[in-house]
């Protein structure tokens, strides 16, 4: 077990994850872009971190476990970046639009919306 | 702490105890698979604005449901650990199998989902996997988390009767710490793929 530590209440911290699940549905419902991203992404961050140091005892743990996770959420933070300019920069001499043009594989595979 | 089972399960050279330092380093792994397919999506989201389009097709409060399901069987699984430290065999039973429920609701609604896009006549309706990207990433990305849904289940099942015998009582803890990782995936593939359109 998680080494000797008072447990929190449990029950507490589920409510308070039903509360930020209310706040991440209806605050996008308002259509303001910049309240979508706090409410619906930044409280998935807030939910996570009750999830990890409440619920898996991430605060009670040795602090290397912490390092071991984030670790491999910067290493993957690395995998985003090392390949999004690759991904998101569609211009160039060798990049094909084919969205605009129509031409992508699976747009091939519809005539008039219906599968070929 | 159960004394019984091989030694590696009891030893702390690392000042964890071997089977919680394999499980964090299952998560660890695990980041990697989902984080994975996640920045992929992100990436190509961002690129493709005509997905919008395609995530007004999911259901929200089925998903909304679904996280609230999630939520409510982490609660359920802390709850068996905490009443396994304090060697409540009973009542840690009792709330593993509460678990192994929620996993098994939220499954069921998963189906609903499923079934509403690839069984349906309405043209307009279906949307397989081959579909476009947006529902291949979709498929792949739920089909797989509900896969670890079945995975933990089964696994909480087969704890669940050696521990109603008194032994290996710390295994609640560690399939509660996977449990509660699949509950973090969901919490960020309900906006990505329900919330965002």
């Amino acid at each position: 077990m998680a080494g000797a530590h008072t447990h929190p209440n449990y029950v507490k911290i589920w409510a308070l994850l039903l509360v930020l699940l209310v706040v991440s549905i209806v605050g996008p419902e308002l259509g303001i872009p910049w309240l979508t991203l706090l409410t619906a992404f930044g409280i998935a961050l807030v939910k996570t971190y009750y999830v990890a140091a409440y619920f898996m005892h991430l605060n009670f743990e040795k602090k290397y476990v912490w390092f071991l996770l984030l670790i491999s959420a910067v290493l993957l933070g690395v995998f985003f970046f090392g390949v999004a300019g690759d991904v998101m920069k569609t211009d160039g001499q060798n990049w094909q639009d084919c969205i605009s043009n129509n031409t992508c594989a699976e747009q091939q595979r519809y005539v008039d919306g219906q599968l070929r | 702490m159960s004394t019984q089972g091989p030694i590696a399960t009891n030893r702390s050279a690392t000042g964890i105890p071997t089977g919680r330092l394999a499980v964090w380093w299952l998560l660890a792994s695990e980041i990697f698979i989902f984080g994975g397919l996640i920045a992929c999506y992100i990436l190509y989201r961002l690129n493709n604005p005509w997905w919008s389009g395609e995530a007004v097709f999911t259901k929200v409060p089925a998903g909304a449901f679904n996280t609230f399901v999630l939520l409510t069987s982490s609660l359920f699984i802390v709850l068996a650990h905490d009443a396994a430290e304090k060697k409540d065999v009973n009542r840690a039973f009792k709330f593993i199998w509460y678990t192994i429920g929620g996993g098994l609701v939220f499954l069921l609604v998963k189906y609903y989902e499923y079934s509403s896009k690839l069984l349906t006549d309405d043209p307009e309706l279906l949307k397989t996997p081959l579909t476009n990207t947006y529902w291949s990433f979709y498929y792949t990305a739920t089909g797989m988390h509900a896969l670890h849904v079945i995975g933990g289940m089964v696994i909480m099942a087969l704890i669940s009767f050696d521990l109603k015998k008194g032994h290996n009582l710390h295994r609640v803890e560690l399939i509660g710490l996977y449990w509660h990782f699949v509950d973090i995936v969901w919490i960020f593939l309900f906006p990505l793929l329900y919330i965002a359109k």
